[in-house]
């Protein structure tokens, strides 16, 4: 275990890509050295550099990507004077890379067998039963249940989780003595991701092998890594031990996404939330000096923007800074921070009485011909009841599936419900489709979307986009009247009126979705659904976007339907959270209430899931096994009776449990008795709650 | 909060000319596409101002059989020497020049303007309409294409609305297809989604939200179709289904020149090679705008 060579060392790495605009410089003066059975975190927000030094390892960067500068040592052997054989020997070999997206990352034409024992058959010249015997220890290494199976899947057979396994298995088989994992679990939810996580831990302590983990998320990095640098703008500005960095963090960035991120374990009047102003410097317009400094509070004119700033040891366990004024500032003074002011709930806008969506799936096949039932259901909905007053925000939360956007869908009229009723103003709206509702119907229930690259129609320039609603929802007629709402909502989202004329392509992913929100208060809705509106963006921008949500929200009055699969940001933002699982209302409750034992047992996973970068929060660990069941054919009795850690045999794989009133409005559907209810430990224990 | 860095200022508040001018200089950055271009600008050009050229009349017979730059008796030079009725060659593959452009620009519109309503409509509406567009599009596909012209042409008459005519019953059902598909990728975008919930009628949403985002590789195909369609009006000449004589048409100088070969081989050469190089010009535009567009 102890050998004194680093497994990796780079020295001052510089990586460029060269486009039509010139040379991009991606990566600038990279230092990292990494020891046996050691994971060191690479942490950043997007366009920092950090999958550029992933590809850099593995000399990997494409065809108009380059290391112009440094050095990069693999066990002691200089890289970049490597021939192409000599690192086809050492890629999948001795480094292995695992990527974000599984399903791209298998061959879907192939078998898992096949593209497992790929390795040992042509790199080892092993026999296909010694190969296959080998692939079936890996499979069972990384936990995945029933490997005889999997060995046969196609790669589309298998879920999400269980191809990252396998993933992982493929990287292990090699035995490689460094693995590189790029956001592994970034296209996974939560309860899953972590699952992964805590594999991945297992692996890295059972076979001493080290590891770099590319996250931009800071929870993760505190669960898997030993050392951690953080990245801004092509430059590590810090890194150290985790428990420096996170507790003793001299960088004013680090600080700021520490600052920006909400928690789980606090709401937003215990610990606001503060953005990091201003956006990334593109690479090829970094300000002089500290590329940090136009966006830094610290910076100070004359001493921030003249020189290069080099990297500065605080310790002598490797803690090191890339600031100026690393041992001047006070960041205790700069936390004092107005919580927002908490609003209180209007009448009842929306009812959702016992709505239910089935889609219905015609089965075609002379199979179903002959059995006589042509027609299975899709039971996306299947009990949904709550209400939401004015100006108060209602959190969805649930994992993919959980039939959270199918609601979404019902409520805007673009899609059906098969059964109940939704209530809008005591209007029943559940089976009116938005052609046939009123225009005033239509423009006081309105909706921000996911994806900001999505949300705004690229040939048109953002000004009339708006324009179009005022119009259209608005009823103004007049030029001037609607030009001068626009540049109102502008001001409303914190733009500048000159955004106005330009396009989509020219606004980066916050000022997008800053647009996406214009967009849909411009009718002066009385409901807006928010379908995940922040889950696309980096951290320093998200902490913006969900901070103008709840402003403009409060301050107009209206009703926000927050769909979400991130619990810290529903805690931040909710008055009060519904939990779906597989198309019903297992828990809700005010957020005080579902955040706070008793839980439902999937709330309790899901809480127990959320990976937390604060160390003085302590959490039970509660994995859940298995993978969520097909709406097409839910379990008997309770839908999450498969995977509940609590399952009271007999009774919840029989019996669909009660709605039970815990009191204040605080209802759950579990079979589970007061006494163990009350019993229930907090899921989260340490200073912040 | 995340203000907009002044950098990003400087590219807006363009103009509609401003954008469409560095979008024409997005070419140079394409020697195939700015080769094509030249080529297809040659033609344009030539054919625009052909009536102010010091050109003989293209149908005057005057000296037949002259080799190019063969001096003839009188002291006139036939630059690209003249047919069998002593018609000026360079005249006639000027003139014919206008012909082709102006019918296959004429064709190729309104065939691109009923594969657009054809595709946007099965592509966004769906259900029944993509249905019966489909299948009516599958059935014209189906035929065999020199069929169909020679059906059209023989029972309508030859004239420049029957060629636009068939031109559009051959391509239609293509560019509908390849609009229905992009269709289909565009509507699932959450910007249709917003317009939807906000009320927009489905005309509107064809129109301004769906149409627009598709233009780049209907743009492509537009310049590969010109060249098509090129051939297909020089074939039809051949066929003697071409444009009513004595207007001078690059097929029909061909055909006439093909009992001749041995003896006047210019007849055939000069219409085949303004033929191949204006769809050359054509297709290698196409070609150079899908590099650029596919490159970032």
């Amino acid at each position: 275990m102890s050998d004194p060579t680093p497994i990796l060392e780079c020295k001052g790495l510089s990586v460029s890509y060269f486009t039509r605009a010139g040379e991009i410089p991606a990566v600038k003066d990279f230092d990292l050295t990494v020891l046996q059975g050691e994971a060191v975190g690479i942490v950043g927000e997007s366009g920092c550099g950090k999958s550029t030094v992933a590809f850099a390892i593995m000399r990997y960067l494409g065809a108009n990507g380059a290391i112009v500068d440094g050095e990069l040592r693999f066990r002691g052997r200089d890289m970049l004077s490597m021939t192409a054989d000599d690192l086809r020997d050492i890629r999948g070999a001795r480094i292995a890379m695992i990527y974000q997206e599984p399903a791209s990352a298998l061959n879907p034409s192939m078998r898992i067998a096949e593209q497992l024992m790929e390795v040992p058959i042509h790199r080892d010249g092993a026999s296909r039963a010694e190969a296959r015997a080998l692939a079936l220890d890996v499979l069972a290494d990384v936990k995945l249940p029933d490997p005889d199976r999997i060995m046969d899947a196609y790669p589309h057979q298998i879920s999400g989780g269980q191809q990252q396994r396998v993933l992982i298995a493929m990287a292990l088989i090699s035995k490689p003595d460094l693995l590189l994992l790029d956001e592994p679990t970034t296209a996974l939810d939560v309860t899953i991701e972590a699952g992964i996580v805590q594999l991945v831990k297992e692996l890295s302590a059972r076979h001493g092998m080290a590891m770099i983990y590319i996250s931009h998320n800071l929870g993760l990095i505190l669960e898997t890594c030993d050392r951690v640098a953080v990245m801004y703008s092509g430059e590590v500005v810090e890194i150290g031990r985790v428990a420096d960095v996170f507790e003793h963090m001299r960088h004013p960035y680090t600080q700021g996404l520490f600052a920006s991120i909400p928690l789980p374990s606090s709401d937003r009047h215990a610990r606001p939330l503060r953005p990091i102003p201003g956006q990334l410097p593109l690479p090829h317009r970094r300000p002089k000096g500290c590329n940090f400094a136009p966006r830094c509070s610290f910076a100070v004119a004359g001493r921030c923007d003249q020189d290069a700033v080099p990297m500065r040891q605080i310790n002598g366990d490797g803690h090191e800074v890339r600031c100026v004024r690393w041992d001047e500032i006070d960041f205790q003074a700069a936390n004092a921070n107005e919580g927002i002011s908490h609003v209180s709930p209007g009448p009842v806008v929306l009812e959702v009485d016992r709505m239910r969506k089935y889609y219905e799936i015609k089965d075609n096949s002379f199979a179903a011909l002959i059995r006589g039932g042509a027609a299975r259901y899709v039971r996306a909905n299947e009990d949904i009841s709550f209400t939401a007053r004015e100006a108060e925000t209602v959190a969805i939360v649930g994992e993919s599936g959980c039939g959270k956007s199918t609601f979404a869908k019902v409520l805007m009229g673009l899609e059906q419900a098969t059964a109940g009723e939704v209530r809008l103003h005591g209007k029943d709206i559940s089976r009116l489709p938005i052609g046939q509702r009123s225009p005033e119907a239509v423009g006081i229930l309105q909706m921000v979307f996911q994806n900001p690259f999505d949300t705004l129609n690229p040939s048109w320039a953002v000004g009339a986009q708006i324009a179009r609603v005022v119009r259209k929802l608005g009823g103004e007629t007049d030029a001037g009247r609607i030009r001068s709402r626009v540049l109102e909502l502008l001001s409303l989202v914190k733009l500048p009126a000159d955004v106005a004329h330009r396009r989509p392509r020219q606004l980066s992913g916050g000022e997008k979705q800053r647009i996406g929100i214009a967009r849909a208060f411009a009718g002066n809705p009385a409901l807006v659904v928010a379908d995940e509106p922040v889950s696309a963006l980096d951290v320093s921008v998200q902490a913006a976007v969900i901070g103008l949500l709840g402003e403009i929200q409060a301050g107009q009055r209206t009703t926000l339907l927050f769909i979400s699969h991130d619990l810290s940001v529903v805690r931040y933002l909710s008055d009060r959270v519904v939990v779906m699982y597989l198309g019903h209302v297992v828990e809700q409750g005010s957020t005080d209430q579902v955040f706070r034992p008793p839980y439902h047992p999937y709330t309790e996973a899901l809480l127990s899931a959320v990976p937390i970068a604060d160390r003085s929060v302590s959490k039970r660990q509660i994995v859940l096994g298995g993978e969520l069941p097909s709406a097409l054919d839910p379990p008997a009795g309770c839908p999450f009776q498969a995977r509940c850690p609590r399952r009271i045999d007999g009774l919840c794989d029989r019996d669909m449990p009660p709605r039970r009133e815990l009191g204040a409005g605080h209802k759950i559907l579990c079979h589970l008795g007061d006494d163990v209810l009350m019993e229930m430990a907090p899921v989260f224990a340490g200073a912040a709650d | 909060m995340d203000r907009p860095v002044g950098d990003q200022g400087a590219a807006a508040d363009r103009t509609g000319l401003a954008r469409a001018a560095a979008s024409i200089l997005l070419l140079r950055e394409s020697p195939i596409a700015m080769l094509g271009l030249a080529l297809v600008l040659f033609w344009v050009v030539v054919a625009l101002v052909a009536p102010l050229l010091p050109l003989h009349d293209p149908n005057l017979p005057l000296t037949p059989f002259k080799k190019p730059l063969v001096e003839a008796k009188d002291g006139a030079v036939y630059w690209l020497g003249t047919d069998h009725k002593g018609r000026d060659m360079l005249a006639r593959v000027i003139f014919g020049a206008r012909q082709v452009l102006l019918w296959a620009g004429f064709a190729t519109a309104v065939a691109y303007a009923f594969g657009i309503m054809m595709g946007v409509t099965a592509g966004y509406l769906g259900g029944w309409w993509d249905e019966v567009l489909s299948f009516v599009g599958n059935v014209l596909l189906s035929f065999p294409v020199m069929v169909l012209y020679i059906i059209i042409i023989t029972y309508l008459g030859a004239t420049g609305f029957n060629i636009v005519l068939a031109v559009t019953f051959a391509s239609a059902p293509g560019i509908m297809r390849i609009v229905r598909g992009l269709v289909l990728d565009i509507k699932t975008r959450d910007y249709i989604l917003a317009a939807e919930t906000r009320g927009e009628t489905p005309l509107y949403i064809m129109l301004v939200e769906l149409l627009p985002n598709a233009r780049g590789p209907l743009i492509v195909d537009a310049c590969l179709r010109l060249g098509y369609t090129t051939v297909t009006i020089a074939m039809l000449g051949y066929l003697g289904l071409g444009l009513p004589p004595p207007d001078p048409d690059w097929g029909k100088m061909i055909a006439e020149a093909q009992p001749l070969g041995s003896f006047a081989g210019h007849m055939a050469v000069i219409p085949a090679l303004a033929i191949s190089s204006l769809v050359l010009g054509f297709n290698l535009l196409a070609d150079g705008l899908r590099e650029i567009s596919l490159r970032d």
